[in-house]
């Protein structure tokens, strides 16, 4: 393999800052670092932690998505750490069982978190300002020797995704992992060191790797786009072309925005040549849109769960299809494996549905300080009864289409895609439920409108319950219907009849 | 209105959208609810909101959000 002897993602970093130390690394359009600057920040913060005796240990980065936040993330690394990034946006309940799951010994916050921080049942003195940890004087030695003790096995970086039991999973991911992704990807989509990337995506999930760790690679420039601008369709373009952005890996949804209301009439995107989106299908009739306004640019279909560290297939459209055709999810990146796998464990028939295993080295190290949930859908390779070898259950149903295409099919569980975002509906179901006055709870997908409707059997109106909601889940996890009902319709056997719930909605 | 403040109140059923002045700029709104309450505004009523009217200046109140609408229809 190409580069097997990278053994750490600060090798990238380590290499751009000796040959192209001054230009323009990440930005947000108002605040800048070049590669230099960043090095620097990263040596002060991995210093610091060297210095405080902090080592192999997660490392909380609570901040706003900023160039600042994303040198938060390399200085964790630096010092031999892995970074947990958590967001204002998530409801402060989540956030609290996500510390007390990796039970930092540093939280990394900046001004406008800080208060916010201080507000957890956490130790007060753990909780440290960026701006006052990047005063700290590099100790280039002690950095050295993290760095050349670090094995690529080590991790880098915890996410959580949304668990059934309410319970957010943290998937850990180590430099193994993410290096052979980021090579396989880059040279999937042709990055290289004039690509200058727009991104869309939080910070807080495994999707940002795709700008990031490419970014140090190649000596490529990211705009961390604003978020507000994609609720305005033409300033988001204007943007794009003010900055020279050529490249943007987006959810669906973005894309959506901007070619579902005429946007290109008004204006072109000037610059843009790689188009790479995922995690949810992409409407053919918008796709048709954006090909035909921009006829020499890739596109590509991106897929991956975050347990197979960020995306792990992928399908260059090169085709046009029918309006109901999924575009097919491909093949997946050299050196990974996709098993198609019946219930018993065997291969799936050719053209028959499985389940889409995923083997080789995108299999990231499983759920932080749960190996209970971890042993669960990190399993030994049922076609391997010789050594232990392990795979990812992603629960995705899969098969392969006439031309030996890779089509994702439906989702074996309560898992849907919304909006770009995972979601267990169980979780909803189970925020719902531990609200007093809520006595049955019940979630369903609908999915042509692409709306989460929440049922429920209680003593509180809709708009109580809405506002519990929104103290436990995340924004992009709030029903986008709730309807009260006077009772839940079961099943002969006592279970809930979602059918029956799903025909009522209708 | 009461049409508008209907298809708003589903889409959020705790907001104010009454008073709220600030639906874009506070991120009461965001991208997600747009792309719905644009889909929903079209069904409901016979006008094409396009690009150029997505801007916060248009979105910001139930207000705004009825004068852009009331305006289209004049234009058709």
């Amino acid at each position: 393999m190409a580069n097997a002897r990278i053994k750490n993602v600060l090798h990238y970093l380590r290499n751009i800052v000796k040959t192209n130390p001054e230009k323009t690394a990440f930005s947000d359009g108002a605040v800048s670092y070049c590669f230099a600057e960043v090095f620097d920040k990263a040596n002060r913060i991995g210093s610091f932690l060297a210095g405080h005796g902090i080592y192999k240990k997660p490392v909380v980065v609570f901040m706003r998505k900023s160039p600042d936040e994303v040198n938060a993330f390399f200085g964790v690394i630096s010092g031999g750490c892995f970074y947990v990034p958590i967001d204002e946006e998530m409801p402060k309940d989540r956030i609290q069982l996500i510390l007390n799951n990796v039970r930092s010994p540093l939280v990394i916050c900046d001004e406008h978190t800080l208060p916010v921080a201080m507000g957890f049942d956490i130790p007060k003195d753990s909780v440290m300002l960026y701006g006052e940890i990047t005063k700290t004087e590099p100790d280039t030695m002690a950095l050295d020797e993290i760095y050349e003790r670090s094995l690529d096995i080590d991790p880098i970086y915890i996410v959580f995704t949304s668990g059934s039991t309410g319970i957010p999973k943290g998937v850990a991911a180590c430099h193994r992992s993410v290096i052979d992704y980021i090579e396989e990807l880059s040279e999937t989509l042709s990055f290289n060191e004039n690509t200058v990337f727009g991104n869309q995506t939080p910070l807080y999930f495994d999707a940002c790797l795709k700008e990031l760790y490419p970014t140090l690679k190649f000596g490529a420039t990211t705009y961390l786009i604003p978020k507000t601008l994609f609720s305005q369709p033409v300033a988001l373009l204007e943007y794009l072309n003010k900055h020279k952005i050529n490249t943007v890996c987006w959810v669906v949804s973005a894309l959506t925005m901007i070619s579902a209301f005429g946007t290109f009439e008004v204006l072109k995107p000037e610059y843009l040549h790689t188009v790479a989106f995922g995690s949810e299908v992409f409407p053919i009739k918008q796709f048709r849109i954006w090909k035909n306004v921009l006829p020499n640019a890739s596109f590509t279909n991106l897929y991956g769960p975050t347990e197979g560290t960020g995306m792990c297939c992928y399908y260059h459209v090169n085709r046009d299809f029918e309006d109901n055709e999924p575009i097919p999810i491909g093949r997946p990146f050299n050196n990974c494996e996709i098993l198609l796998l019946t219930e018993d464990g065997k291969l799936a028939e050719n053209g028959c549905e499985g389940e889409i295993c995923i083997r080789g080295t995108a299999v990231t190290l499983g759920y932080y300080n749960d190996f209970e949930r971890t042993s669960k859908a990190f399993v030994q390779n049922p076609l391997n009864t010789a050594y232990p070898e392990i795979i990812y259950k992603t629960g995705d149903m899969g098969k392969l289409n006439s031309r030996g295409e890779l089509v994702f099919v439906s989702r074996r569980d309560y898992q849907i895609k919304h909006m770009g975002h995972r979601i267990e509906l169980g979780e909803i179901e189970v925020s719902a439920n531990m609200i007093d006055a809520v006595k049955m709870a019940a979630c369903i997908y609908d999915k042509a409108k692409g709306k989460i409707v929440l049922f429920y059997v209680g003593d509180c109106d809709e708009k109580t319950l809405t506002i519990a909601l929104k103290e436990r889940l995340p924004r992009y996890m709030i029903p986008n219907r709730i309807l009260r009902l006077e009772e839940m319709p079961l099943t002969a056997n006592g279970k809930l009849n979602r059918v029956k719930l799903a025909e009522s909605y209708k | 209105m009461e049409k508008l403040l209907a298809i708003l109140n589903e889409l959020h059923s705790d907001v104010d959208f009454e008073n709220e002045q600030n639906l874009i700029d506070d991120g009461i709104l965001d991208s997600m609810d747009i792309i719905s309450l644009i889909t929903e505004i079209s069904d409901e009523y016979d006008v094409t909101i396009t690009a150029k009217d997505i801007i916060p200046a248009n979105f910001n109140s139930a207000e705004a959000l009825y004068e852009l609408i009331k305006r289209l229809e004049d234009e058709e």
